[in-house]
């Protein structure tokens, strides 16, 4: 390559570079900056001197056990949501491809619907639905004066049904259109070689879908590590006594409503460097399955 | 990877070395006699009548002060923390008056959010009249930091229907009051002995102080918990031994605050609640209208009362304000007999000065239990501001939840929440 086509890429390249640089790198440069530091409301203020801590969030922030508890806690529950969300979408997303026009129609306005609902109202209707004396799940159910909400396990399994209620609408639409620009003539081919359609599902459809479904799976689970609203909203903040805290809430509740913006930052740090270390090995281990990046 | 480190490079030039500081609340520049007042309070359930009293308040100082407009904003109380943190580090976006809370009070003056108002209030006339124990509540290490503009008490609510049916009298020493709300459970399984809730922490305080426990001791500047000791144990064992299937189940109980507590209260599910004077008009406004009755939360022996915590919201200037006197006097009228009387007949909020109390008092016999209780002396949480910590932290509320639902003892649990506040209190 000349030396003046690798300017004219740097020429070309420039408007994307500053607004990655702007919007990307310089957050993330403060975040680790301040993760580093004593800040709390009274240095934000200007009212007590800056403090720098090295890594003294981060050896305090490991070395509590509720972190801990609080992070497995989160694996779990996103990889629920991520695998939830999958299959549903999946499921839908092929019963939308062979179910009459009508009825495919009504499948994607429940589902753009349930898409567009903001976060906090969706999480809100779905506690009234899900109320222990007045919510109409009890009342069909027979069991009214059940709490919903009381339970770890029950409460987190609720949370994940909105959450897979609230995202399994993209993979979906995704996943849809991915189906129907698979080539007509593949499909037929594999047919006239006598594959069944399980077969043909297998070895011609799921390959071609492979791009498509490693973008919503590394989309999925970067959303569901960071759910806030729906754990916030529905188990106020975390359930009884913390048992239902995410990643998220309980840096809000320990570090950003404590006006601990040094800890508060070092949690977002150490969740950015694990969401990065899942998804490089989610690709290598893609690649190493043979799959062409 | 070359841009990506030049772009990284361009922003560590751009940033300097150190997260943003602002260079705090700016010295207050002037001190204006015209121009645009702005003041913040905060928003209510029914915010109706406190408008009207407020507009009352703005007109008449419009009227005494030409050339001043007063504009005042009401601000949500679930996000007051945002707000103002917000006005902290952005004088500019800062009103010149403001309601806050007085449990707020320690962190935002650590902020340098307020000013020191010491003088112009013992400047004030009126200001002799304050009850001590409530101005105190407006105090860090000496200085006034605001106006009490009422204070807000808690006492025992409850049923007088059911009490009459089952031949029962209210409780008279804190003991009881688990055996009896047991008994109305067991002859009426659909109401709640008393509403208690997990995250109640302003009703479990009481129990705290009835057995001579404490949230923290102070030697000097420095609190230490003191949670964990005997005689608080004591009182949390007591409190915590309301949230069960017989009284109170942990299922419908241990999710609730203060506001949650009363609502069941209100919706007519329980026999009895602690709740406040400033809960009175909701409750009347609801199916337990005129079948209940109040009375002090007892103490640990007859005739005693269980010491309250001193709730209540102050009327405070803020430092950056570039309008000082005329704060104040707007401070100083709003905060005044006058309209605290008129605060009182709209929204039932208790005065803070003594002779204003006793004249709506006389004519009033729901406020008796509320005033006998103020009387019998109150208590406060700690004046820090890692107290802000602890509560954002919710420390207590966590506390209680782990004793009530997940089954933790009471040994175990209070010594938790003891070493997460020694670490507030010493970060």
């Amino acid at each position: 390559m000349a030396r003046g086509d690798g300017r004219t890429a740097f020429a070309y390249l420039t408007p994307a570079l500053l607004v990655l640089g702007g919007l990307m790198a310089y957050p993330i440069y403060q975040l680790v900056l301040i993760s580093l530091f004593d800040y709390g409301q009274e240095q934000v203020s200007g009212g007590a001197p800056l403090e720098f801590l090295g890594l003294g969030n981060y050896t305090a922030l490991l070395a509590d056990p509720q972190f801990w508890t609080v992070l497995w806690q989160t694996v779990g529950f996103a990889a629920t949501c991520v695998v939830g969300t999958l299959v549903v979408g999946a499921a839908l997303a092929v019963l939308a491809t062979r179910v009459r026009p009508w009825a495919r129609m009504l499948l994607f306005l429940a589902a753009l619907g349930a898409w567009a609902t903001p976060a906090v109202a969706g999480s809100t209707i779905w506690l009234f639905l899900f109320d222990a004396n007045f919510g109409l799940v009890n009342e069909v159910l027979g069991s009214t004066g059940f709490s919903w909400t009381f339970d770890r396990w029950i409460a987190f399994g609720l949370v994940a049904a909105q959450v897979i209620w609230c995202s399994f609408p993209f993979v979906m639409v995704t996943l849809y259109a991915g189906i129907k620009a698979i080539p007509q003539e593949v499909i037929e081919a594999a047919a006239l070689d006598g594959a069944s359609t399980a077969r043909t599902a297998r070895s011609v459809m799921l390959p071609l879908l492979r791009p498509l479904i490693l973008v919503v799976t590394i989309q999925s689970i970067i959303w569901d590590f960071k759910v806030f609203t729906q754990i916030y909203v529905m188990t106020s903040g975390g359930g009884i006594a913390g048992r239902n805290l995410v990643l998220n809430v309980y840096a809000y509740q320990q570090a950003f409503a404590a006006s601990e913006y040094g800890l508060g930052a070092t949690i977002g740090v150490v969740m950015t460097a694990l969401l990065l270390l899942i998804t490089i090995g989610y690709l290598r281990a893609l690649r190493k399955s043979g799959e062409e990046l | 990877m070359r841009f990506v480190l030049l772009a990284a490079a361009c922003s560590v030039v751009l940033a300097g070395c150190a997260p943003v500081t602002s260079s705090g609340p700016a010295a207050p520049s002037g001190d204006e006699q015209t121009g645009q007042l702005r003041v913040w309070l905060f928003d209510e359930v029914n915010r109706g009548p406190k408008e009207e009293v407020v507009k009352q308040a703005v007109s008449e100082f419009q009227a005494a002060h030409s050339g001043v407009t007063v504009d005042v904003q009401y601000i949500q109380v679930s996000t007051r923390a945002e707000r103002f943190k917000a006005a902290f580090s952005d004088p500019k976006s800062a009103p010149d008056v403001a309601e806050f809370g007085n449990t707020d009070l320690a962190g935002y003056v650590a902020s340098g959010g307020f000013a020191d108002i010491s003088k112009e209030v013992s400047d004030w006339s009126d200001s002799k009249d304050f009850l001590p124990a409530v101005l105190d509540t407006a105090k860090v290490e000496g200085k006034t930091y605001g106006l009490p503009w009422y204070v807000g008490v808690r006492a025992l609510y409850y049923r007088t229907d059911v009490f009459t049916e089952l031949g029962i009298q209210p409780p008279k020493t804190l003991d009881e009051i688990a055996p009896l709300a047991r008994r109305i459970r067991a002859a009426k399984p659909d109401l709640l002995g008393i509403s208690a809730g997990g995250k109640y922490t302003f009703g479990m305080l009481p129990f705290v102080w009835a057995n001579g426990g404490d949230i923290a001791a102070v030697d000097g500047a420095k609190y230490t918990a003191k949670i964990d000791s005997a005689e608080s144990k004591k009182g949390v064992a007591k409190y915590t031994e309301l949230i069960a299937d017989d009284i109170c189940p942990a299922a419908q109980c241990a999710a609730n605050g203060g506001d949650a507590s009363v609502e069941a209260f209100r919706a007519g599910k329980a026999a009895m609640v602690i709740g406040g004077d400033f809960n009175r008009k909701s409750v009347d406004a609801s199916s337990a209208a005129g079948k209940y009755a109040v009375v002090p939360l007892p103490g640990n022996t007859e005739g005693s009362i269980a010491p309250a915590f001193a709730g209540g919201n102050l009327l405070g200037v803020m430092k950056g304000t570039e309008r000082k006197t005329l704060a104040n006097q707007f401070l100083q009228l709003l905060g005044g007999k006058q309209y605290q009387q008129k605060m009182f007949q709209a929204m039932g909020n208790l005065p803070t000065f003594a002779d204003v109390q006793a004249d709506v008092a006389k004519n009033d016999a729901f406020e008796q239990p509320f005033i006998k209780t103020l009387e019998a002396g109150t208590k406060f949480v700690p004046v820090t501001p890692a107290w802000a910590k602890v509560d954002a932290q919710a420390v207590l509320p966590t506390m209680l939840q782990q004793i009530a639902a997940e089954g933790q003892d009471v040994d175990t649990a209070t010594k938790t929440a003891a070493e997460s506040m020694n670490a507030a209190f010493s970060s």
